[in-house]
């Protein structure tokens, strides 16, 4: 078994120092979207837009996959091969419901005639949003692959932190929402108003 | 949840001490009731945040409000999901970025002239 001076596996380390740059990406991009919020000068706007309620279950869903993740995590700790199976499966459905949700989204959008180059807000909407999506997918591929792992019963629970790590990531992605949610959705009728 | 295990215990899910694979013992985690709790909140706070949102009294004071709800979320996740509380050894890999962040967010900001 490694032992590090740290007390933390390096693979965790590794996810915590790349979570770390991530927040300065979204942090970049989040402040670009800012920026540019109501700068708009041709429709369609933000406000004519923005789905609160269809938001807000995709939101809710994330957030339920980010439960499934932990109890995965659990279920591998305790060297539970079936909890471990369900509830990777159930987080990976969950990313993709919410992958769906976007997709719908950015295609109504699309429908009502926001190009990626349409205005202010479609530029900067798509980047943030789409590259939270793009994380999403990616979260989704590695938990399908640790899945795939548990159904071939190569998830001990002395490999439980490859689960650990994983599920750091997709917590992120799931706290980098919460704040998107927040800022570009809720926000938008405090400052469109 | 009792089913097929690797044979090293299952079913005790309280305040799980974990044995990572490096062999250091770790602090202990938060219990699956406590994860199911947090989800709950998390799904109250989300659900107060669209309410919030529809309410015109509160059309002046929305801003702070939706930061302190986001903020209670953010600190929930990290602390309890992603272990941060039970982790102190990564805390400052996390929040240190994550102070560079919003300070670059507040300078971007401040550039472009968004606080004139």
């Amino acid at each position: 078994m490694e032992r590090t001076s740290t007390g933390v596996p390096n693979e965790k380390m590794l996810m915590w120092t790349f979570i770390g740059s991530e927040c300065m990406l979204f942090g970049s991009l989040l402040a670009t979207f800012l920026v540019y919020r109501d700068q708009s000068i041709v429709g369609p706007y933000e406000e004519e837009l923005l789905n609160i309620p269809f938001i807000t279950v995709t939101t809710f869903v994330l957030l339920m996959s980010s439960l499934m993740m932990v109890l995965a995590l659990s279920a591998v700790q305790r060297g539970d091969l079936r909890g471990s199976r369900l509830f990777l499966l159930l987080t990976a459905v969950l990313g993709l419901i919410f992958l769906g949700g976007q997709v719908y989204e950015f295609s109504h959008f699309a429908h009502e005639g926001l190009g990626l180059s349409r205005n202010l807000f479609a530029g900067t909407f798509y980047l943030t949003t789409g590259f939270h999506g793009a994380h999403v997918a990616v979260g989704v591929i590695w938990l399908l692959t640790l899945w795939t792992l548990a159904l071939r019963r190569r998830l001990p629970p002395e490999k439980s932190v490859t689960v650990e790590v994983a599920g750091l990531y997709w917590h992120f992605v799931d706290v980098v929402w919460i704040v998107l949610f927040t800022v570009i959705y809720l926000m938008s009728g405090a400052t469109g108003a | 949840m009792v089913g097929e295990t690797h044979g090293t215990g299952g079913g005790g899910s309280e305040a799980a001490v974990t044995q990572g694979a490096h062999g250091a013992h770790m602090e202990p985690h938060a219990s699956n009731r406590t994860y199911i709790a947090i989800a709950l909140v998390l799904g109250v706070i989300t659900a107060l945040e669209v309410m919030v949102f529809y309410v015109e009294a509160l059309a002046g004071v929305l801003v702070p409000i939706l930061l302190v709800m986001s903020a209670t979320k953010f600190v929930l996740v990290v602390g309890f999901y992603m272990h941060l509380k039970y982790d102190a050894n990564v805390r400052g890999l996390f929040f240190g970025p994550l102070m560079i962040a919003t300070a670059i967010i507040v300078a971007l900001m401040a550039l472009y002239g968004y606080f004139l």
